[in-house]
């Protein structure tokens, strides 16, 4: 037997050091090679670190929300054969811990006796059921869609209780699920069951800002405490660019040729409008630099789309709108929105907007005030899409009707500007034939 | 006539349709079943049953040839042997119809009424049977479709005359001098091997690379070599045309494209078996279809409510055993009973000589699903009852996931290894580790050990290789 060390590998973003945000084992789990040991998160990109070897963990190395140096050793594994690693010379990690710094430093001592890396524990004085840990767990967990291991006679069992054997944890060898294994679970549901009643409760929960989730928080009080918003709300009469969009969409699934051309949505709509105003107010494309008191007004318009993820939200950015048609700005949202649910958007594709566009989609709200992308100047909320009835002199009609929500950095935008900006996306998006004239 | 309306009607009464009637009469469901044939369906009437009394008889006679040739060990002197089949055809009849009388005595002891004719939907609840005596109408609250399987016919070698089936080929009057068996299939190659140690010429014409492709090539290779000695010549890559016009001779094309003759007085037709689900109204009640066969969910229910199916009319694999599980769950299911399909592992069983066993996952399929597995491999050659037995050539072999040692698959090659298949099995479904079946004191002497032993390998510490 001996040990191996996995350093934190250089993720190749040109960083020194990176964010520890997720540990997907704990000391003792058994992993085989490629299994997924740990998340570290640069700036916005979040990268997956892989066991290289088969083994046992011994230790790790780095507490949820720490600052980990490139080259620090952050797991030991219990391998077979001869391991990386002569006993006890390897250095002590270098940690930097952003909340706790003396609690992290590792020492020999620590190999010993692993401190528990256990996620934020549940407060809870009524959490007693949860102890119901099967005793000896040999074997590394169960592969995705692999059947529970268990006796004909346990399934049936199972099965006859109305018991989702994928539920119960197995304490036999392999994992295999007992007849006890079948009680303790039995006995445990009732319980969970009743739970569901009027009770008090008393436990609180806390819960570790880390990650992307300290990153938006970080971001969204810059802005906030550094920018006076101003917000401006103004309605969009959308009918006819609806029905542009369902004619050009209509057309697209008749054409054989046009295949990989996408699916139109409002958006690249919108963001050619914007091309199109903030070709008459370039002052509304810029990064205001605050502390240095210096606009950094662009010509290359660089569109951050607010985007929510399984893990909160990001901004991918369509680089260079100005000089993407419409059928390309669309493809690239596309892109960018596949790329940034699926956690695989590099931090390229994450930074580098100079005005940025908000939507709740079809969720809708009437109004909302956007916040804006610090160190930018203007943000355009979109909101929902209502069919409303419309005065139109003589009678009311039914019009589809958006309201578009902008905020401005009212440092350096004026409320004028604002309004000119706003309505001037509106006269092109109300006339689309507009947007495609120059 | 007067309709029959009944809880529980099942169609077909093969092995998954008798099992499903018995099991649904055992728990007081009242049960119809209909059958056009006689009780027992393809397995016991011209299947696996009377496949076996030929292959058995086969052995037999292959054994005492080879001891009457003077080569064997064992110092048993004997006269060369003959063979009268239809003798042996009566006694394998004897033992169908001894099992025909068997099932319809179980369906009447569990009280199911039996049916004779051929059944056609009119509805979902309501099927028409044909009978000797007229048209009988039976209305049901659940019906099961058993309907079976039939030989794959090819359009250019018509079953009739030279060109048979399995069916015929279990009811021949005489061995064939020369046999060409197209398609190299496990049934194909059990009729095949059987009627070479019984004399005949046998030429397999297989249109794949290899014969027995659903085998990897390592646990073929015993068997290969036993073709060899019957001097059964394997044609691989070459494609069946047709027949002679003569009707003396098997065209094909070989697997370089030229045009070639197979001289046959028999031609065994087994290049697979298709779904029974033309001729009983399936368009009548339109069920959804997985292919060819009837789709079906894990408790075996169709697209429509009230109407189950089992057996080969639901898919691979087409075993007799798959179907009678899947026709015991039905019948507890109709009971009132909570069910699902939740077996780890068909084990399937090829009776060539030597018989080849699978149960679970083959090495292939199980790094495909677990990573990293460990395998470990027995010879027969060092096993003391197989040498005994003059059956050396063969291996037991156990595949296990390496980080847990999970038992994933199990496969034998090698003289009478069927019947290790029940241990094969029970290993699987009660979620045996390596250190399960290590721990398990096998009886000595037996094959059996090779299990074991393989166990032992793949641990790292076999004990007699």
């Amino acid at each position: 037997m001996g040990e191996h060390v996995i350093k934190l590998p250089d993720v190749g973003e040109g960083v020194a050091e990176a964010e520890l945000v997720e540990w997907h084992v704990k000391v003792g789990d058994l992993v085989r090679e490629d299994t997924v040991l740990a998340a570290v998160m640069t700036d916005k990109a979040t990268v997956e670190i892989p066991s290289p070897v088969d083994g046992e963990i011994l230790w790790l190395g780095a507490e949820i929300g720490d600052t980990v140096a490139i080259g620090s050793p952050i797991v030991r594994l219990k391998v077979a054969g001869e391991g990386n690693v002569k006993a006890a010379v390897e250095p002590a990690p270098e940690v930097k811990a952003a909340a706790k710094p003396a609690e992290a430093v590792p020492s020999p001592a620590a190999v010993a006796a692993p401190k528990p890396a256990d996620p934020p524990a549940k407060v809870s004085p009524a959490a007693a059921p949860k102890a119901m840990r099967p005793a000896s767990v040999s074997g590394a967990p169960r592969a995705e869609g692999e059947k529970p291991l268990a006796s004909p006679a346990v399934r049936l069992r199972a099965k006859e209780a109305g018991i989702d054997l994928r539920q119960v944890p197995g304490s036999g060898p392999a994992g295999r699920i007992s007849h006890e294994d079948i009680d303790a679970f039995l006995a445990r549901g009732p319980q969970l069951a009743r739970a569901t009643g009027l009770a008090q409760k008393d436990g609180v929960e806390d819960i570790k800002v880390v990650g992307l989730r300290r990153k938006i928080a970080e971001k969204m009080s810059l802005a906030k405490s550094r920018i006076p918003h101003i917000t401006y709300v103004e309605e969009i009469d959308v009918t006819a660019l609806e029905e542009l969009r369902a004619t050009l969409n209509k057309e697209k699934r008749a054409a054989k040729s046009g295949l990989e051309r996408p699916k139109l949505t409002l958006l690249p709509f919108l963001m050619r409008a914007m091309v199109k105003a903030i070709g008459e107010q370039p002052n509304l494309n810029a990064l205001f630099d605050d502390d240095a008191g210096i606009i950094h007004q662009h010509e290359g318009i660089h569109i951050g789309i607010a985007a929510q993820t399984p893990n909160g939200l990001v901004v991918p950015v369509v680089k260079h709108a100005e000089a993407r048609d419409l059928w390309d700005c669309a493809a690239e949202v596309n892109r960018l929105a596949d790329a940034a649910k699926a956690g695989t958007a590099s931090r390229e594709e994450l930074s580098g907007s100079t005005i940025t566009i908000t939507s709740l989609g079809a969720m809708g709200g009437v109004a909302t005030t956007p916040v804006i992308n610090y160190p930018e100047v203007a943000i355009v909320g979109v909101n929902k899409i209502m069919v409303r009835p419309v005065w139109d002199g003589t009678q009311f009609i039914p019009r589809k009707m958006m309201n578009l929500s902008s905020s401005f950095d009212h440092r350096v935008i004026d409320g004028w500007d604002a309004a000119v900006f706003v309505q001037r996306i509106k006269a092109l998006l109300e006339t689309p034939a507009l947007i495609f004239v120059d | 006539m007067k309709e029959i309306s009944c809880k529980l009607l099942v169609i077909g009464a093969g092995p998954g349709g008798y099992v499903c009637a018995i099991r649904a009469g055992q728990l007081g469901v009242d049960t119809v079943i209909v059958e056009f044939g006689r009780p027992g369906g393809t397995c016991l009437n011209v299947g696996c049953i009377p496949s076996k009394a030929l292959i058995h008889a086969a052995e037999e006679f292959g054994k005492i040839a080879h001891i009457a040739g003077g080569k064997d060990p064992l110092g048993i002197k004997v006269g060369a042997p003959t063979l009268d089949l239809t003798k042996t055809i009566a006694w394998k009849d004897g033992i169908v119809s001894r099992l025909n009388s068997g099932v319809a005595g179980l369906l009447k002891k569990a009280k199911v009424k039996t049916v004779q004719g051929w059944a056609t939907f009119r509805d979902g609840k309501t099927v028409e049977v044909e009978t000797e005596t007229g048209t009988q109408v039976i209305r049901a609250e659940t019906v099961v479709v058993a309907t079976g399987s039939a030989p794959i016919e090819l359009p250019f070698l018509p079953f009739g005359g030279p060109v048979i089936s399995s069916t015929e080929a279990l009811a021949l009057s005489e061995v064939p001098e020369k046999l060409a068996v197209v398609g190299g299939g496990y049934i194909g190659l059990e009729l095949g091997m059987a009627f070479a140690t019984m004399g005949a010429k046998v030429t397999v014409v297989e249109a794949l690379p290899r014969v027995l492709m659903q085998y990897d090539a390592e646990l073929v290779r015993p068997v290969l070599k036993r073709l060899g000695e019957l001097g059964v010549e394997v044609m691989t890559g070459a494609k069946a045309k047709g027949l002679s016009t003569k009707g003396d001779a098997l065209l094909i094309e070989t697997a370089d494209g030229k045009n070639s003759k197979v001289a046959a007085d028999r031609i065994l037709v087994t290049v697979g078996r298709k779904p029974l689900t033309e001729g009983w109204g399936l368009e009548q009640i339109d069920l959804d279809m997985a292919g060819k066969f009837i789709r079906i969910d894990d408790q075996c229910r169709t697209s429509m409510r009230g109407i189950f199916a089992i057996g080969d009319v639901t898919g691979e694999p087409m075993l007799a055993h798959r179907a009678m599980a899947q026709g015991e769950m039905v019948a507890e299911i109709v009971a009132g009973h909570k069910r699902s399909w939740d077996k780890r592992a068909i084990p399937a069983i090829c009776f060539t000589d030597p018989e080849l066993v699978t149960a679970g996952l083959a090495p292939d399929e199980a790094k495909a699903l677990a990573g990293e597995i460990k395998i470990g491999q027995f010879p027969f050659a060092a096993n003391g009852r197989a040498m005994t037995k003059q059956g050396e050539d063969g291996f037991v072999r156990v595949v296990a996931r390496a980080d847990n040692h999970l038992v994933l698959g199990i496969q034998a090659v090698g003289q009478g290894v069927s019947e290790l298949a029940a241990a094969f099995g029970l290993a699987l479904e009660m979620g045996a580790r390596l250190e399960d079946i290590a721990g398990t004191i096998h009886t000595h002497p037996t094959q059996g050990e090779g299990f074991q032993e393989a166990a032992l390998k793949a641990l790292g510490h076999a004990l007699h290789v």
